[in-house]
């Protein structure tokens, strides 16, 4: 018993050093290395300020931006979460019939328009970054119009729009889909041109 | 679904089927001590614990032996991380200076990694600072999946020794698992995941301006490292309170495939490594074929209810609780594979799935975690069918039971089925007790059958050492930490004791010769039987409390009503 005992806690204390200790410090170091960058949480740095990371959406509700989706933590990872409603939950089925009203007004757009259902739905971590293709080029018109932006810039629009779309990735695994602040920030140098 | 989305899923199942013989064949290689690619690597290393610890790998004991060792060394671990917690506030690594643990959520969040459940009742960002995640969590990750894995190596000892009571060394087993299966995976893994946006750093989190002009405070921490144990060794605790979902964990659709594999990719290769230890790979592949069977009805269904429409919000495919980049199919996959095996792990809200589709996680991992299961537990588990479908069979022949040549006997049932009644004595009682008192329901986060339904999947998470949740019941009150805490063991040391005894008994047994009265255990007759067995056991022990959640609410929502 006492024998078995002293032989636990050594073997727990060495693969405590072990996998506790040099197994996360080995990986840390590797991936400063090798990926500084990534392995620092993808930070956008602009004029030494850093505005966010490329991995975790921001809250965009405002008319000059593209919105982001709905989240039940308001994109604050503090911590991160969804909203854990139901499938028969009359809460959330408000909140659906609200979503898509105000999406349909915000964006002046058809009542009959099929609206996305990332845009109607709130997102697993709260900190989703991206929406679907679909869902920003249905905000075009009204940041055009918010902007005062003329044709050209419009087309500019579209343009990044094409560009910053990630198909499934090695075509073939995962969705469409679009980073909205990597597409604002976009939109933002549009306007200073 | 759209053909993109079914090459997904067959993919992910044709991998699993080619690189099952590959890391099985290398596991079995590890055990029997032969030579193996990791042996120049980490041998050296393997070695030294002997020495540091004074073992001798080659002195052999009995069952008792076997699993009192292995009793010791899990206390030993629970106390290091309940302990640790308690004074998170107090010990290093600690930069956003979070405080101390109640002791109720310690207790529970120990017991929670000890027994590769990985139940989280706290939002790892909130609540835990580095040190307690890396020096406390992340060894359990890797020592709780390697006990797995001995005691199902002991296990197979069992069944292919005869006359001896010599069921392996616990202590080289727990080394060779960690060393050359869990560590060398996870290195190779964790580089990977880094690769693709998983955050590994010790900085303190990040503040910025948003562009919109808000505030947003950015955690960081050594989440791949962590990650990479978490998904490969069953154990599902993630680095962030919303696990796979967030960002920082599974950044892109290719970190998600693999992250779903590795949940997976040993558990099923075990099946390998039995058939080769037994000496038969047909033996091996019918139990593989088994699991694999019962994974496809399951995804199937969740895959048809996910993409049905849901009558009370009107159209298709609800993306509540997902994320853009995943989709419905890459998180049903996940859903399904994350039950399947007790990994517990998610990357979409399982509490807003749809009924049929959250139905068929529950089912998973109430059938006892066996299809594929956890790394050596889900083996074990299905040993436990394998005993009862034999002596069933045994019974409607007239002849003694028997498997592999070894008679099976009262005692071998009887264990069978205490191994067996453990878990639902949790999932049942638990949850009747938690449905009918005050402090039970005050922690719902929805009305009606999806209320039970949420304290039903509680139970059956701990109970099964899944660890995965319908997570809008805040299940970190003292009554959950608790009753929780107190099913997590009982689901884990309530089977692995009698499985241990089973092996024992077995290994103690001499082999009988195959003869033509010999019911066979390698062929589609017995996988069918089995499967019977599996889903009677499970169909009848739970189908009440399922018509009171699921089936219900699904055929509520199906009349458009909500609660």
């Amino acid at each position: 018993m006492k024998t078995q005992l002293i032989i636990s806690i050594k073997i727990f204390a060495f693969f405590t050093v072990l996998c506790g200790i040099a197994y996360p410090l080995l990986i840390t170091g590797i991936a400063q290395l090798v990926f500084p960058e990534k392995a620092n949480g993808s930070l956008i740095i602009q004029e030494n300020k850093v505005i966010g990371s490329e991995l975790i959406g921001q809250k965009f509700d405002s008319i000059i931006y593209f919105s982001s989706r709905p989240s039940a933590t308001e994109y604050n990872p503090m911590p991160s979460g969804g909203s854990n409603l139901g499938p028969t939950s009359s809460k959330l089925k408000q909140l659906v019939v609200d979503r898509r009203a105000q999406f349909v007004e915000f964006n002046q757009l058809s009542r009959s328009e099929n609206v996305p259902s990332e845009m109607l739905y709130a997102s697993a971590s709260g900190l989703d970054p991206h929406i679907s293709p679909k869902a920003a080029l249905l905000q075009v018109e009204r940041i055009v119009k918010a902007r005062n932006f003329d044709n050209n810039q419009k087309q500019q629009i579209m343009k990044s729009i094409s560009e910053l779309s990630e198909a499934p990735q090695f075509s073939f695994l995962g969705e469409n889909r679009i980073n909205v602040l990597v597409l604002n920030l976009e939109l933002d140098k549009l306007d200073n041109n | 679904m759209t053909t993109l989305d079914i090459i997904q899923v067959l993919l992910f199942i044709a991998l699993l089927i080619g690189l099952t013989p590959v890391l099985g064949k290398y596991m079995y290689k590890v055990f029997t001590g032969e030579k193996h690619i990791m042996l120049p690597v980490f041998g050296w290393l393997e070695k030294l614990i002997y020495k540091f610890v004074r073992v001798n790998p080659d002195n052999e004991t009995n069952w008792k032996s076997y699993t009192f060792g292995l009793l010791l060394f899990n206390m030993v671990g629970f106390l290091f991380v309940f302990l640790i917690q308690l004074f998170q506030a107090q010990l290093p690594l600690n930069p956003s200076n979070l405080a101390n643990v109640s002791w109720h959520s310690a207790f529970n969040t120990a017991v929670s990694f000890m027994t590769n459940t990985n139940w989280q009742g706290y939002g790892g960002e909130i609540t835990l600072s580095y040190f307690v995640q890396m020096i406390g969590l992340a060894v359990q990750n890797f020592v709780s999946a390697a006990t797995g894995i001995a005691v199902i190596i002991a296990v197979l000892r069992g069944i292919s020794r005869k006359n001896t009571d010599k069921l392996g060394n616990f202590w080289s087993d727990l080394t060779r698992s960690t060393l050359y299966i869990l560590l060398p995976l996870s290195i190779l893994f964790a580089v990977v995941l880094v690769g693709q946006g998983v955050v590994q750093n010790f900085n303190s989190y990040e503040t910025v301006q948003t562009l919109q002009g808000g505030e947003q405070v950015l955690p960081m921490g050594p989440a791949a490292s962590q990650i990479a144990i978490k998904q490969l060794g069953t154990n599902g605790g993630g680095f962030f309170n919303t696990n796979s979902a967030h960002p920082f964990e599974n950044p892109t659709p290719f970190s998600n495939f693999l992250e779903m594999f590795a949940i997976l990719i040993i558990s099923a290769s075990l099946t390998y490594t039995y058939g080769k230890m037994v000496g038969s790979t047909r033996q091996g592949w019918t139990i593989f074929s088994v699991m694999m069977m019962l994974f496809v009805t399951g995804l199937t269904i969740s895959l048809y209810s996910e993409y049905s429409t849901n009558p009370v919000f009107g159209h298709l495919s609800s993306m509540e609780g997902k994320e853009t980049r995943f989709g419905i199919t890459n998180s049903v996959i996940w859903s399904t594979s994350t039950t399947a095996a007790s990994n517990g792990s998610v990357n979409a809200m399982h509490d807003s799935l749809s009924p049929l589709a959250g139905m068929m996680a529950i089912i998973n991992i109430m059938l006892g975690e066996i299809i594929f299961g956890g790394v050596g537990a889900g083996l074990y588990g299905m040993f436990v069918f394998v005993i009862l479908t034999v002596f069933i069979a045994g019974l409607m022949v007239g002849r003694t039971p028997e498997y592999m040549g070894k008679k099976v006997g009262a005692f071998e049932v009887q264990m069978a089925i205490i191994a067996n009644l453990s878990t639902s004595f949790v999932i049942l009682i638990f949850t009747a007790w938690a449905a009918v008192s005050s402090y039970g329901l005050t922690s719902l986060n929805n009305a009606g059958p999806h209320g039970f339904s949420e304290i039903l999947y509680a139970f059956s998470s701990a109970a099964g050492n899944n660890g995965s949740a319908f997570a809008g019941l805040n299940a970190n009150t003292l009554f959950y930490n608790l009753t929780l805490g107190i099913g997590m063991l009982i689901g884990r040391f309530g089977v692995i004791i009698p499985v241990l005894a089973i092996a024992g008994s077995l290994a103690g047994k001499n082999i009988t010769p195959n003869s033509a009265g010999t019911f066979r255990t390698d062929t589609w007759l017995f996988a069918g039987l089995l499967i019977a067995v599996i889903l009677i056991v499970g169909g009848l022990t739970y189908f009440p409390a399922l018509s009171l959640g699921p089936i219900i609410e699904h055929l509520l929502m199906n009349s458009g009503i909500t609660f």
